[in-house]
């Protein structure tokens, strides 16, 4: 791994975010738009749920929880959808960058898109709801690495689709976290799903998330083989996630569709 | 030889875009690939760029398959300009120029932007959005960038094409300078047939994903018995024969 170039790649992201102040608002405005929308129907259910009652929070750092894997995913399919847009695409992939420093590169620019569109957000849930991810304490840490690792995964498999099907797949990008918010558990606790269907949410590190963040906002317990468990399934899905990527590409290299891909 | 290219095909299911073709380049020469639209001067370029896996056959840098090199070791030794291509839009011309310095490993890129900015005229507009720029602007820029890394080979596709006379001249006039003063093998596939006779070493002619016929300028021009390139060109271009 060339750490120079991965820098390089990730400054060319930095620019267009820097260059374009309503790219900024943009990053900003739909997290803060969740953040209202769930602080108040959060704070309706603390009041008129016995479930929730007495757990001030618990939705609202759910859907904080939910918009950090969406902003991740988002984020780098979106890093991706740029160099089609701008058709830069031949210019990236004969550069000399080895696939692994676009993936990591693109990896590690997402956490920062992520977190510009995010922090503001998590700054006004605290004096406007009273609520703060930051009481999940030190599991948080792991809790956001494992939606990240999750997050970034979607977005690797959703470009491995844009380089498979070109730019036509760029619906999917936007649908594919939609998909499997139903099975993820995220705003109720996974006995809800039919059995059928809990079965196949096990094998997301979504519910596991989830479930632990509920157990230590509402129950105050940390449990941390979930938290290893909700790791090492995202780990597993992001190798898988890797592996589907350079199917793609060397699909992409053989069809020939790497040259001229733009809109 | 220092660029050899056999029996080179590619296969798009049924369709053969390149059919079992076999040319070499010297070092420091430039070679002019002709031929009409859809003949496979794109492909064969995206193949020497590894943009495209070949169905069958090699291509070898002194020697050495293509294919055994690593990806980032052999292509920081290429590149690659057409209006085809675009750089980030919404990036500056400096920015761009910056990135991709650094993408390919340019030392004192500071100083070798300032060098190729100068050179190729490009510094009035330096702090302005690439996608804001004329065409006669980005073909500039884009030039710019496939020489940030003073490359030992550089694939040209079209650089002129839809450019005023002026600026397309202005273009040619610098690759001629820039082939004078620096090492530098080109592979130029062009429609310009001024531009080709200007540039080029030796020309090889493309037509249905097959090379039909190879040599200088002259040599093509006499085989032929045309007063022009642009009479040979049509002439094999529209011939059923193989001169090759």
């Amino acid at each position: 791994m060339n750490f120079f170039k991965i820098y390089a790649l990730g400054l060319r992201h930095l620019y267009l975010i820097m260059n374009s102040f309503p790219r900024v608002l943009d990053l900003i405005y739909w997290p803060t738009v969740q953040i209202f929308l769930w602080g108040f129907i959060s704070k309706f259910f603390t009041l008129n749920s016995v479930y929730y009652s007495n757990t001030v929070g618990v939705i609202l750092t759910a859907a904080i929880l939910y918009d950090f894997l969406f902003r991740a995913s988002i984020s780098f399919n979106m890093m991706f959808l740029e160099e089609i847009w701008s058709r830069n695409f031949t210019n990236l992939f004969i550069a000399p960058i080895r696939i692994r420093e676009i993936i990591a590169a693109l990896t590690f620019t997402a956490i920062l898109r992520t977190l510009i569109g995010l922090v503001p957000a998590v700054l006004i849930a605290i004096p406007l709801f009273g609520v703060s991810v930051l009481k999940l304490g030190l599991p948080l840490i792991f809790l956001l690495l494992a939606l990240y690792l999750f997050g970034v995964t979607l977005g690797l498999l959703v470009t491995s689709g844009l380089l498979r099907f070109g730019p036509s797949f760029e619906n999917i990008a936007w649908a594919s976290l939609f998909f499997l918010a139903p099975l993820g558990c995220i705003y109720y606790p996974l006995e809800i799903l039919p059995t059928s269907l809990q079965i196949i949410a096990k094998g997301l590190p979504l519910v596991h998330i989830f479930e632990e963040m509920r157990s230590i906002l509402m129950n105050n317990t940390v449990n941390y083989m979930n938290i290893i468990k909700s790791i090492s399934i995202s780990v597993v899905y992001f190798i898988f996630g890797v592996i589907v990527f350079y199917i793609s590409y060397f699909g992409a290299k053989k069809r020939g569709t790497l040259i001229n891909m733009g809109e | 030889m220092f660029i050899e290219i056999n029996n080179l095909t590619k296969n798009y299911g049924k369709y053969t875009a390149v059919n079992k073709i076999n040319f070499a380049i010297d070092k420091n020469k430039t070679i002019g690939l002709l031929g009409p639209n859809g003949c496979g001067k794109t492909t064969t370029i995206g193949m020497m760029l590894g943009l495209v896996t070949p169905s069958e056959g090699e291509i070898t840098i002194e020697n050495k398959n293509i294919n055994t090199f690593r990806r980032d070791e052999i292509l920081k030794r290429f590149n690659f300009a057409s209006p085809y291509v675009e750089l980030p839009k919404k990036l500056t011309v400096k920015q761009n120029l910056e990135i991709y310095g650094r993408l390919y490993g340019v030392k004192e890129l500071r100083k070798r932007i300032e060098e190729i900015s100068i050179d190729l005229d490009i510094k009035n507009f330096f702090n302005r959005k690439t996608g804001e720029l004329s065409s006669g602007q980005k073909n500039r820029v884009s030039l710019a960038k496939s020489l940030i890394n003073k490359p030992e080979i550089l694939l040209l596709d079209e650089p002129t094409a839809s450019l005023d006379p002026d600026i397309g001249d202005f273009i040619r006039s610098y690759i001629q300078e820039y082939k004078s003063k620096n090492k530098i093998t080109i592979l130029l596939a062009s429609h310009n047939m001024n531009e080709v006779e200007r540039l080029c070493d030796s020309i090889i002619m493309m037509k249905k994903g097959r090379i039909i016929d190879v040599g200088t300028c002259g040599e093509l021009i006499k085989k032929h018995g045309r007063s022009n390139l642009e009479e040979t060109f049509l002439k094999l271009a529209r011939s059923k024969d193989e001169f090759f």
